[in-house]
């Protein structure tokens, strides 16, 4: 009977990325070169009136048309892509380093400080996100820096239970404890015997807020409380040529398409993942 | 835990209010304003009080059913919101009332014929559903319902509901659009939950004596698998607080998530602060709602 629960699991097991995994992690690679490299081939100036025609047709040097002031809609969607990375980037690296040290800290101590950090945490988890993200941005107005502070702050809880989950299985191991009674620190335990073992699954949990992360910051751009004007990241883009939609125009649907294939790219990399990276254990 | 949690959020969104720059009573009255006019406004608003008491008479006012007045057009807060919950429950639950039925079926037929093209198919399009912005499947809806196809009005009033003709015009769009992530969610989870049963020796037993897919899904895991059933129903739920901020921009729908955006845009704090703690209540009252299906539905944790 436990033969035959193992086998289709040890089918699962491949180390080489599927196709779907290859289309996804290209989608992604394409759009963080975008992101590195986005504002220099950039054809036309951000802010350029160009185009005498609002919502233009795709045409020979305007290759996605233009939007509602008549701007170019491919250097606008190319210089956005760092807006949109970037903040989602940063915001998640934060939540990472603040809840991943955390959860660690509360899995290796395994004692009041586990007990303190996974209560608030728990607490904290249970706030949807967009309400806080609403009420911060109340308070403190729109900024980049604000952006990056409250959604790094809001995926804390999250990377915090993950990290301190994954920590808390290899904590109970033998080597781990044989490092404990060598007399090591909390650091050591934590930068040499936790993290080189649950390295593959935090990444992919990375990944995984990193998507919620962008969806999250693009919603508050198109509610018109995320990256301000001039700047304007993908949400942005949206919300700047609604008008467009009636005539279905490409300054709408472009920046949506951008949205869609990245964060569909990066699920598609962690869905294909070998089992040893998946952060939800083996499925 | 819940009211920890309740009284941290409103912790929380109280001290937003603190961290504002500038007084409240000065941004009221204006430039112009004399310093009597300001002292009074002060005293009449509770600010020359210390922040610990202003907060918990702010929280008696919230529970007693006065939230204070709009610092925008100065009508209660209770007033306006009175005027707007109604709509976003009917939305909520026109959308609950939809996508629950279909997401169930869709998740059970998956789990019995996991590993087929139609289950394949049906978590990559739930994936893809899942990891797309709600505006963007908001602005696909109206491309193609409203703008190519002609069926239903890009713009939702609820003014009124004069005929069911009317009335179906009128939801069908922000109800497609929130039940699309709904259901995504909602399958996901379900199908989750009775392949993870599926996993049990009972079932192994039921295997070898023979019992065919569909009745091994059906009558050995599903009775098992209601518990985490109605969990994931009720946590799907708790997604609709939020989801409804962006359908109810971009359908021009007046319920309480847009007077949300609206007070947020113009700092209307007395207006956030009410209606943050009725989504956050709801949403708690939610978990606690999928908490107890899963103890219900457990017999060894009920009688515990």
């Amino acid at each position: 009977m436990i033969a035959a629960q193992k086998a289709p699991a040890s089918a699962r097991r491949r180390l080489r990325l599927p196709l779907a995994g290859i289309i996804g992690a290209g989608i992604v690679a394409f759009w963080v070169l975008m992101a590195i490299i986005g504002p220099y081939i950039a054809p036309h100036d951000v802010g350029a009136l160009i185009d005498n025609d609002l919502f233009g047709r795709m045409r020979w040097g305007l290759p996605l048309g233009s939007d509602y002031l008549g701007r170019d809609v491919l250097s606008r969607i190319l210089v956005g892509t760092r807006y949109s990375i970037g903040v989602a980037a940063a915001a998640t690296f934060l939540a990472i380093l603040m809840g991943g040290t955390l959860g660690m800290l509360a899995a290796v101590s395994r004692s009041a400080v586990d007990m303190v950090l996974s209560r608030f945490f728990d607490m904290l988890i249970s706030i949807p996100s967009k309400m806080s993200a609403l009420v911060v941005i109340a308070a403190l107005g729109s900024s980049i820096p604000v952006l990056i502070a409250t959604v790094a702050v809001i995926y804390t809880p999250g990377a915090f239970r993950i990290w301190r989950a994954l920590s808390v299985n290899v904590n109970a191991l033998d080597f781990v404890e044989v490092a404990r009674a060598r007399g090591e620190g909390t650091a050591y335990l934590i930068r040499e015997e936790i993290l080189p073992n649950i390295l593959g699954p935090v990444l992919t949990d990375f990944g995984l807020r990193f998507v919620f992360a962008i969806l999250l910051l693009s919603s508050l751009s198109f509610l018109g409380l995320g990256i301000q004007p001039p700047n304007a990241d993908w949400g942005s883009l949206v919300r700047e040529n609604i008008n467009g939609l009636a005539d279905g125009a490409l300054a709408v649907v472009m920046p949506s398409f951008a949205i869609a294939t990245l964060t569909i790219g990066i699920n598609l990399v962690i869905d294909n993942l070998p089992g040893r990276w998946s952060s939800t254990g083996e499925r | 835990m819940a009211m920890l949690t309740l009284g941290f959020v409103s912790m929380a969104v109280f001290a937003g209010t603190e961290i504002l720059p500038g007084d409240v009573a000065e941004a009221v009255l204006g430039q112009n304003a004399t310093p009597e006019a300001v002292a009074g406004l002060r005293h009449a608003l509770h600010l020359d009080y210390p922040a610990h008491i202003r907060y918990f008479l702010w929280l008696i006012g919230i529970f007693s059913g006065d939230a204070g007045r709009s610092l925008a057009n100065n009508l209660p807060v209770t007033e306006l919101i009175a005027s707007r919950l109604p709509n976003s429950l009917m939305l909520a639950s026109v959308t609950a009332v939809v996508s629950v039925p279909i997401a169930l079926t869709l998740g059970i037929s998956s789990a019995i014929w996991r590993g087929s093209f139609f289950d394949r198919a049906a978590s990559f399009l739930t994936m893809s559903v899942v990891a797309m912005p709600e505006f963007l499947i908001a602005t696909l809806a109206v491309i193609i319902f409203a703008v190519n196809l002609r069926w239903f009005p890009a713009l939702s009033y609820a003014a009124g509901m004069v005929s069911i003709n009317q009335f179906f015009n009128q939801f069908a769009l922000p109800v497609f659009t929130l039940s699309c992530v709904l259901i995504a969610l909602m399958m996901r989870m379900t199908r989750a939950a009775v392949i993870d049963t599926l996993r049990s020796p009972y079932i192994e037993m039921a295997v070898l004596k023979g019992a065919r897919p569909i009745r091994l899904v059906l009558t050995h895991a599903l009775p098992n698998a209601i518990g985490p059933i109605a969990n994931a129903v009720a946590l799907s739920l708790s997604y609709l607080l939020g989801g409804t901020v962006v359908v109810e921009i971009v359908f021009g729908y007046p319920g309480l998530a847009r007077l949300l955006v609206d007070a947020v845009s113009n700092r209307d704090m007395p207006v956030v602060q009410a209606c943050v703690m009725i989504v956050c209540s709801a949403y708690l009252f939610l978990v606690i709602l999928a908490d107890i299906a899963g103890v219900l539905s457990n017999p060894r944790l009920r009688y515990r």
